[in-house]
């Protein structure tokens, strides 16, 4: 009992200044065989703490109180406090042990998991990154688990709010692959194709000095978004692809880089027999629905060619073109190209001719202008960091030492 | 029928009413127009060694004509003993297969004859060859490997006699030397084939510091026109043809005739030079207008092509097609200066107009609409049209693009690139950084 109540009076007592949390920064590390060892007794004594004052001492309690074998009576227990505690607590407190709030986070997704419930996880787990990131830009390791629980709960808007931050500083490599590729996975499913190639991309080319798994997955999908989104895919990967990327990564992914040949000679029947044949490794890969849909854009890419080529063209023509069954099916694939967006026509019914039309975009709006100009300082200010980049990479005593022999 | 009467009709008028200019020829029928092949005469413009293998070439390639592959065949023979080429004669010999009677079968004795006189000559050279050399005498040792080359030449031997030729190069004193080396040189490498060296001797040769006879030029230009003709480099061998001097007459009839510096020349024009080009070079080129003379269909059909006329042009082109598939050099590529001449005229036909009738077209083109249709399509998804066709209404819109569109759209799409690809080298920067600061870090 008295360990427990000192422990407890200690953290109420040495939770009020900067000084005196770093004081109990020091003896709760000093304390920390004990507080594993009383953690189930601490436990019950947590609502004599305040989360967000008591956040060190409750993070260290909790900390112990998960690291437990985990089962489901546990999870359901520890849950709730957890969730709580990640949106009361206080950011400096927890800035002072990220690893063990990022432990307890992650034991929280495991929690979640296994309680079957993701969506569960995912406020608390996007509260939490945004109280551990040192800056917009800076990559937690919570960032691929919340992502994940994204993905397991379908939650894909919330998912791509958190996409939209422009990373560039990154703790861990490993974090930066799985965060690009469950990025890449969930802007797929929003059909967002170029952002997912730009994520897919990143994995790709990566520096990396061993093959891993995320990498030839993401070279999986990245192949086959490029194909939907493109219409066209090179093997080569650009220059400053680790070399290990560039030997490897094409014997991983015999299957896909045919599919992309099938697809390069615009023959759809070629193209359908090769994705039957193969049907088995797409699905073991999981990618089966991304495959269909690389079939459907082989339709789409055929329909915009004959945009510019024809002014008018009958459905007739366009069935036979495309090699489509009839003019009826050419219909309903024109008809939902105008709805997308993709071409812009107008259909005959009576004569049975579509009318391809110009882009009506004129580029002389209000809005056009405030996309320029949005543009042009985005660019300036990507500029701006390249530039100081430089410079303090000139000022580095390391790189100075190389660079002059010293 | 009527077709191939027609043109021959106009050019006997035309015969009538032109001015003699240059009339070293006799004006006869001319020999590649579009009538059959007369054998005989065409074999008579060349000499030597190409006589034979053109001749051999058409024997072979009119497997359903049999007159004249027998008519080849029998002239090849001839032609052939009055050489030395043992190995061409017993080729030939099989070739005929008896089906000339037996004056034209084996001669056993003959070939044993001149093999035996081969051999002795070769042991002859052979001594001379090496007193020369023993006597270290510069020019008497070029001419001997001259000779050799010229013994190797005669019996067939192709890589002996290029090597032996190019031997004499360390013997040559002066440029006369250097020049009579590369024209022999390029004679051995046109027959065998091998058309880089054609141009390196070529070139060569052209860099002599004596200025060089016309003659001589006028050879150099044909060989380099005909090693660019075989690179598939129409537009270079064109204006290597054009600028052949009407000096060549009759001087290089062991490689080429004019008659086909002027067709070879005509056609890769037509092919590959735009309508500015074919005006100054071509049609004004008093010079060219000598060998256009001896052929006068192609002359006709380009001056059709420049006046629009093409409906005539492609017929003229159509009637000359299956005796331009019997030249040993036109051979592999009558079908893509074909192709490309037509595009060129479907290209021209369209570039003035606004709108185009479809109808129209087809009509002037003498092919149906479906078909222009298609080939249309090709070549605006090629970008060699800019226009877009009216399947409905038939007719072909010509379409300019917005400047001031594609310029915003480029653009745009060069700012998202940049951005996309800047944050990426930043990231990348930073996890070079990141690794070598662990690596720095773990080594301390």
């Amino acid at each position: 009992m008295d360990s427990v109540q000192a422990l407890i009076t200690q953290i109420q007592g040495l939770s009020s200044s900067a000084g005196d949390v770093s004081r109990l920064h020091s003896n709760l590390k000093q304390a920390e065989e004990t507080i594993f060892s009383e953690s189930a007794r601490l436990f019950s004594a947590l609502d004599q703490l305040d989360p967000s004052i008591h956040s060190l001492g409750y993070l260290y309690i909790l900390e112990a109180c998960s690291s437990g074998p985990l089962t489901k009576e546990r999870a359901a227990a520890l849950v709730l406090p957890i969730s709580r505690f990640i949106n009361a607590c206080a950011v400096e407190q927890i800035r002072l042990a990220p690893e063990k709030f990022i432990s307890v986070c992650k034991r929280f997704k495991d929690q979640v998991m296994l309680l079957e419930a993701p969506m569960r996880g995912v406020a608390p787990l996007l509260t939490a990154i945004r109280k551990l990131q040192t800056s917009s830009e800076h990559l937690t390791p919570l960032h691929p688990e919340f992502l994940l629980l994204c993905l397991l709960a379908k939650c894909y808007k919330t998912g791509l709010s958190v996409l939209h931050d422009d990373i560039s500083e990154v703790d861990q490599p490993r974090d930066l692959f799985l965060y690009c590729y469950y990025g890449g996975m969930i802007c797929i499913g929003q059909k967002r194709f170029s952002k997912a190639l730009e994520l897919l991309h990143n994995v790709v080319t990566a520096p990396m000095s061993t093959m891993n798994a995320i990498a030839v997955e993401a070279y999986k999908k990245y192949i086959l978004v490029s194909l939907i989104h493109h219409g066209q895919f090179s093997t080569s990967l650009p220059k400053y692809t680790s070399s290990v990327a560039q030997r490897n990564l094409k014997n991983f992914c015999q299957p896909y880089i045919e599919l992309a040949n099938s697809y390069g000679t615009g023959k759809i029947t070629e193209l359908q027999t090769y994705v039957q044949t193969n049907k088995e490794k797409f699905e073991s890969d999981n990618n089966l629905g991304l495959v269909e849909q690389v079939l459907a854009s082989m339709y789409k890419r055929n329909i915009q060619r004959l945009t510019q080529t024809y002014l008018t063209l009958s459905l007739e023509d366009i069935a036979n073109t495309v090699q489509l069954s009839s003019a009826k099916e050419a219909e309903m694939h024109v008809l939902q190209m105008i709805q997308d967006g993709e071409i812009y026509a107008t259909i005959n019914q009576k004569d049975g001719m579509v009318r391809f039309l110009e882009d009506p975009e004129q580029y002389k709006t209000c809005e056009m202008i405030e996309h320029i100009d949005s543009a042009i300082q985005r660019i300036m200010a990507l500029s701006n960091k390249l530039t100081g980049m430089d410079e303090q990479i000139s000022c580095d005593p390391l790189y100075l030492g190389k660079c002059t022999g010293w | 029928m009527e077709g191939e009467d027609e043109p021959s009709g106009r050019m006997i008028d035309d015969e009538i009413y032109t001015n003699g200019v240059g009339e070293e020829e006799k004006r006869t029928r001319p020999i590649i127009s579009g009538e059959q092949l007369d054998v005989e005469a065409y074999a008579g413009l060349y000499t030597g060694r190409t006589k034979i293998t053109r001749l051999l070439f058409i024997a072979d390639h009119c497997e359903n004509n049999q007159t004249m592959q027998l008519e080849a065949l029998r002239m090849a023979y001839d032609e052939i003993k009055k050489g030395e080429n043992t190995q061409r004669f017993r080729d030939v010999v099989q070739k005929i297969d008896g089906r000339l009677g037996p004056s034209y079968g084996m001669d056993a004795a003959w070939c044993d004859t001149v093999d035996r006189r081969a051999e002795q000559k070769k042991e002859k050279l052979e001594n001379e060859l090496n007193a020369y050399r023993t006597n270290l005498i510069k020019e008497s040792i070029r001419m001997g490997y001259n000779d050799f080359g010229d013994f190797y030449y005669a019996h067939g031997h192709l890589g002996d006699a290029f090597k032996s030729y190019v031997r004499t190069r360390d013997y040559c004193t002066t440029s006369k030397h250097i020049i009579h080396m590369c024209m022999n040189a390029i004679l051995v490498s046109i027959e065998m084939g091998q058309f880089t060296h054609v141009t390196s001797y070529v070139s060569k040769a052209e860099q002599s510091p004596d200025s060089l006879d016309p003659v001589t030029v006028a050879k150099l230009r044909c060989a380099a026109g005909l090693a660019h003709l075989e690179a598939k480099k129409y537009k270079l061998a064109a204006r290597k043809f054009l600028e052949t001097g009407p000096e060549l007459g009759n001087h290089y009839n062991e490689v080429i005739a004019p008659q086909d510096v002027a067709t070879y020349g005509g056609l890769c024009a037509l092919a590959s030079f735009d309508r500015s080009e074919l005006k100054h070079k071509v049609i004004d080129n008093l010079n060219f207008r000598n060998f256009l003379e001896l052929v006068p269909e192609v002359r006709e059909l380009i001056n059709d092509f420049y006046s629009s006329r093409y409906a005539s042009c492609l017929d003229y082109l159509g009637n000359l097609k299956a005796n331009l598939l019997l030249d040993i050099h036109l051979h592999d590529h009558v079908e893509t200066l074909y192709d490309q001449i037509r595009h060129k005229a479907l290209i021209q036909y369209t570039h003035p107009f606004v709108s185009v009738d479809l109808r129209m077209m087809a009509n002037a083109f003498k092919t149906s609409v479906s078909g222009l249709e298609k080939e249309l399509e090709a070549l605006i998804a090629d970008n060699q049209i800019q226009a877009r066709i009216d399947s409905h209404n038939k007719i072909l819109y010509a379409r300019h693009a917005d400047q001031r569109n594609a310029t915003f759209q480029r653009v745009l799409q060069t700012g998202t690139e940049f951005d996309r690809d800047v944050r990426s080298m930043l990231l990348r920067a930073n996890l070079i950084k990141h690794d070598f600061n662990l690596r720095a870090s773990r080594k301390q």
